[in-house]
């Protein structure tokens, strides 16, 4: 054995804190999953997507001095150009111009069946997770009948006997779609409810609302966030799909939906009328997937090492 | 089991009524009748006819007649098609819609796993990612696009399958990829993540530890419990591929019951409408209740009652 | 007695996406035919990587033996491929982990189970196969074993899921088998049935056994040597006798201290060790446990100790131990150890 000095067999100063440290630096839970979120590449493509789309949405029809729906046939079925970027309609409007309106038509209508479904989900999820028992028993019975009705099926009735348009068309939608994010709530509600800070809120007094609202949902952010998200793609498919059968909104606002169908009968002969809003949708839907997966796989508990 | 079915189809028998109900007094809520959209009816005639119909019995009467006649399998006339019966219209349609339908499942079931095994066995490596962007444009793209698309390429120009029309066999097939993508797509990630599941449990290490050939492994262990999810997502499968059918039909000039009912919803035929809405919901249910049974074959823990076997 | 396995110098690594982290770090041991050898320490120690790596289970990534050697009967196993190891496993190795529960296959029936690897080492007809797990079922006490052969895992209860995995993992009568903490998921009662369950057919088969716990009652129980292990290094090894009863780390003090014994007083406090284990992604120069270790010296915190010899069975790797250190009091709780150990010794003379 080599030599060592004597004096290092004295005792060390032994500082209590030093035991105690946990040496690896802890994030916090969001940290943590953001950052698992940032190396999914496929998930910032579509961040940066999505970036770029809503700023189209906002921005793209003032970028031309065409507008929506001025008609004007004499340029019908015009090629795109450096006038028109993208090309003309049958009816000599700017497709551009369409394409970023219908944008905008698009993505509220997915916005707002994704909030809607977001509001009643949680309520009655949340609500039926936490009352338990035959509160719960009951509300799921109903959510289950009304989940066994074929959602297109019922989207599509709906909107043969209502008004056409943005409202019914997302209240055809909300209808049912509900019913998956309270599925969700519930589940999570039901794990949560019986952690130990819910007991203890409990101890404290706190009220029902308090902990739903302070605990319950905050900590159910996650799989919530994940639905939403994955909600809206769902909605813009949904439009996409009516429209297609001519059950979409009125001329002549211009939905994704209806410049594809009115695209469709004319691919072969001016293909751009199909290809724009076409694209769109796929590369929309594409993004929110993405990022609806990459949000889910940062979440999951397994993950984590 | 028997016992199972019973309490089911009882549920069913409800839901269904259920439904004819809500699409009755929806088609009734529907602006105008009828006859509205047609050309100028001299009010006799009009009067002629409701009574013909029998559309001028009071509500209740209508309702229950109608509840009767679906009882019986009788979905009344086509008000548009005045020499046909919804039946008559269902059952022209039925059969080519059901042939290019479980075509498209076979597809969609076959592909998928496939795809979403290799995925998971091959878990972080290019086959996995591949699969996986495969899969996401798989779900992005909707049916109708990819169809445009499809026939556009094959058909069109390379003229390799013909572009429309139901005459032969090579008719079958691009409508057939078209309405399988998306379903496809789902259930290659569906069969990827059971998987990756299934191989993250511990029985999955007992069965290296005993010494078995990792194939052995791979299809008696992990396969077979990863396959599970996959079954009991056949029933919202088959309500996609019915729905899909809708504009796969009318894109390839199929003349199926999807490409019907579409026409019958642009023509508010509510007789056709609703007969065939409820003949979709009796299939979707069906098929829902035989997913389950199946589910309930494959999986030893479930028993059918609706309780897991305890210990 | 004859060596059955040597581990040499064994380290083995993660590459997780927090960086490498050094599960094991340098692990030495023997093990002798026929007997037993405990594993213990707390979670994070290493002593589940240690045993799955002899076994090879550890999936190659992201986990790698970045060192060493691991003899079976003379032959070395790290460098072979899995399908080497797969006529190993399960034939002259056999393991059984901690959760009976999902430890077998759901879907499966359990003589399936058994069956599987008696068809694959010893190539049997499916029919010889099932008599012979009706067999082996029966071996381990489970009663009525010809209805459940035919059985599903979640017809079994827990204690008779773990000794359906004790069946299959003896089926081919290994001369090496690996428990993983088998008892820690069962209730106390069931727990003492696996544990004579084990020692019978040990004394049966002739296995050697390497038992990881975490719990020294156990030890106690079933094993002939122990091995204590600290963040990916055993530190202390020896005899069931010497460890118990003079045990010279600090560690195995601190672990021997936090177990209530039924001579100690009610005054006599159950003493925790403070602090968690360290970081393996950046593991600390010296002696890992000296941020908790009550008795460190400077040293502790420059180099890491070798292993110093006490006798010939037993070594520790502690600084306390080299000529230079001073003499400490080891805590109540194990000095009386100690003195009923030596009296012990006087009396057998």
């Amino acid at each position: 054995m080599q030599n060592i000095p004597k004096e290092l067999f004295t005792p060390a100063t032994l500082n209590e804190n030093e035991a105690e440290k946990i040496s690896k630096p802890s994030l916090s839970f969001w940290k943590d999953v953001t950052t698992r979120f940032k190396k999914n590449k496929l998930a910032l493509v579509g961040v940066v997507l999505l970036i770029l789309l809503v700023l189209m949405a906002i921005f793209g029809p003032m970028m031309n001095e065409f507008d929506y729906r001025t008609t004007n046939l004499a340029n019908a079925n015009k090629a795109p150009s450096s006038v028109h970027w993208f090309g003309t309609d049958e009816l000599g409007r700017d497709v551009f111009t369409r394409t970023w309106e219908g944008a905008r038509i698009s993505l509220f209508i997915g916005l707002a069946a994704a909030v809607i479904d977001l509001i009643i989900g949680v309520l009655w999820g949340g609500i039926s997770g936490y009352m338990g028992g035959k509160v719960d028993e009951f509300m799921m019975r109903v959510a289950d009948i009304l989940y066994g009705v074929p959602y297109l099926l019922l989207v599509i009735l709906l909107m043969v006997i209502l008004e056409q348009g943005i409202g019914t068309m997302i209240l055809a939608m909300t209808i049912t779609g509900w019913i998956n994010m309270a599925r969700i709530v519930r589940g999570q509600v039901l794990q949560l409810k019986y952690q130990e800070y819910v007991l203890a809120a409990q101890t404290l007094g706190a009220d029902v609302k308090r902990i739903m609202f302070k605990h319950l949902i905050p900590n159910s952010m996650g799989p919530i966030l994940v639905t939403m998200t994955l909600t809206i793609p769902n909605a813009i498919f949904t439009e996409s799909f009516l429209s297609y059968l001519g059950l979409g909104v009125q001329v002549p606002l211009a939905s994704w939906g209806t410049m594809a169908s009115e695209g469709l009968p004319a691919f072969e002969y001016y293909p751009w009328r199909l290809f724009f809003p076409a694209t769109l949708i796929c590369i929309t839907i594409f993004a929110f997937n993405v990022i609806g997966d990459g949000m889910r796989d940062a979440l999951d508990p397994r993950l984590r090492k | 089991m028997a016992k199972y079915i019973m309490k089911r189809l009882i549920y069913m028998l409800f839901s269904l009524i259920m439904i004819v109900t809500a699409t009755f007094f929806l088609m009734q809520a529907a602006p105008g009748g009828p006859f509205t959209s047609e050309k100028d009816v001299p009010p006799e005639i009009e009067a002629a006819l409701n009574a013909h119909y029998g559309l001028d019995q009071p509500l209740y009467k209508q309702y229950f007649n109608y509840l009767y006649d679906v009882a019986r399998w009788d979905f009344g006339p086509s008000f548009k098609y005045k020499a046909m019966t919804v039946n008559e219209i269902i059952n022209n349609g039925f059969p080519i819609s059901l042939f290019l339908g479980i075509e498209a499942i076979l597809i969609a079931i076959a592909f998928g796993v496939v795809l979403g095994v290799i995925a998971a066995l091959y878990h972080n490596k290019w086959q996995d990612y591949s699969a996986m962007i495969i899969a996401v444009f798989g779900i992005s793209v909707p049916s109708f696009i990819l169809a445009t698309v499809l026939q556009y390429i094959f058909a069109i120009k390379l003229d390799i399958f013909p572009v429309a029309r139901w005459e032969s066999f090579m008719h079958t097939i691009l409508p057939a990829i078209a309405l399988a993508s998306s379903p496809m797509a789902f259930i290659a990630r569906l069969t990827r993540s059971s998987m990756l599941e299934v191989l993250s449990n511990d029985y999955i290490k007992t069965a290296r530890a005993k010494g078995l050939a990792q194939g052995a492994i791979t299809v008696k262990h992990t396969i077979r419990n990863a396959m599970l999810p996959v079954v009991s997502y056949m029933g919202p499968l088959t309500a996609g591929i019915l729905t899909g059918s809708f504009v796969i039909e009318k894109i390839f000039g199929i003349p199926g019951l999807g490409d019907e009912f579409v026409t019958s919803i642009t023509n508010r035929d509510y007789t056709v409408i609703m007969g065939v809405t409820v003949f979709y919901s009796i299939l979707l249910l069906v098929s829902v209740l035989l997913v389950d049974i199946l589910y309930g074959f494959i999986d030893p823990r479930i028993k059918l009652s609706g309780a897991k076997k305890g210990e | 007695m004859e060596k059955l396995l040597e581990v040499k110098d064994l380290e083995v690594s993660f590459q997780t996406y927090a960086g490498e982290v050094k599960a094991v770090r340098g692990v030495n041991f023997d093990l002798y035919k026929g007997e037993t050898l405990a594993i213990v320490g707390e979670s994070g120690s290493g002593k589940s990587v240690t045993s799955q790596t002899i076994m090879k289970l550890i999936p190659m990534p992201p986990g790698k033996i970045t060192n060493g050697q691991i003899l079976f009967d003379g032959e070395d196993l790290v460098p072979k491929t899995d399908k080497e190891m797969e006529k190993i496993r399960g034939k002259d190795i056999g393991m059984i982990f901690q959760d009976p529960m999902t430890s077998l296959n759901p879907t499966m029936k359990v003589g399936m189970q058994i069956m599987e690897g008696l068809i694959k080492h010893q190539n049997m007809s499916k029919g010889n196969a099932k008599d012979r797990a009706i067999e082996l079922l029966r071996l381990v006490g489970i009663p009525s074993p010809e209805k459940r052969v035919n059985q599903y895992p979640h017809e079994f209860s827990g204690g008779m899921r773990q000794r359906a995995m004790i069946a299959i993992a003896l089926a081919s009568s290994p001369k090496l088998l690996i428990a993983d903490e088998p008892t820690t998921a069962l209730d106390v009662t069931i727990q003492a049935q696996i544990l004579e369950l084990m020692k019978e057919l040990q004394k049966k088969l002739e296995t050697a056994i390497i038992f990881i716990t975490h719990d020294l009652g156990v030890v106690a129980n079933v094993a002939d040597r122990v091995a204590v292990m600290y963040a990916g290094k055993i530190i202390e090894t020896g005899t069931v006798d010497e460890i118990f009863y003079n045990p010279k780390h600090p560690y195995t003090w601190g672990l021997l201290s936090s177990m209530p014994s039924l001579d100690s007083d009610e005054k006599t406090e159950l003493m925790a060790i403070p602090g968690s284990p360290p970081d393996l992604t950046n593991p600390p120069q010296g002696d890992a446990f000296a941020p908790r270790n009550h008795y460190a010296m400077k040293i502790d915190f420059e180099m890491e100790p070798p292993m110093f010899k006490v006798s010939d069975t037993h070594y520790a790797a502690t600084w306390l131990l080299h000529p230079d250190a001073p003499k400490v009091d080891p805590p109540e709780a194990v000095k009386r150890r100690m003195k009923n150990f030596s009296s012990e010794k006087l009396r057998k003379g």
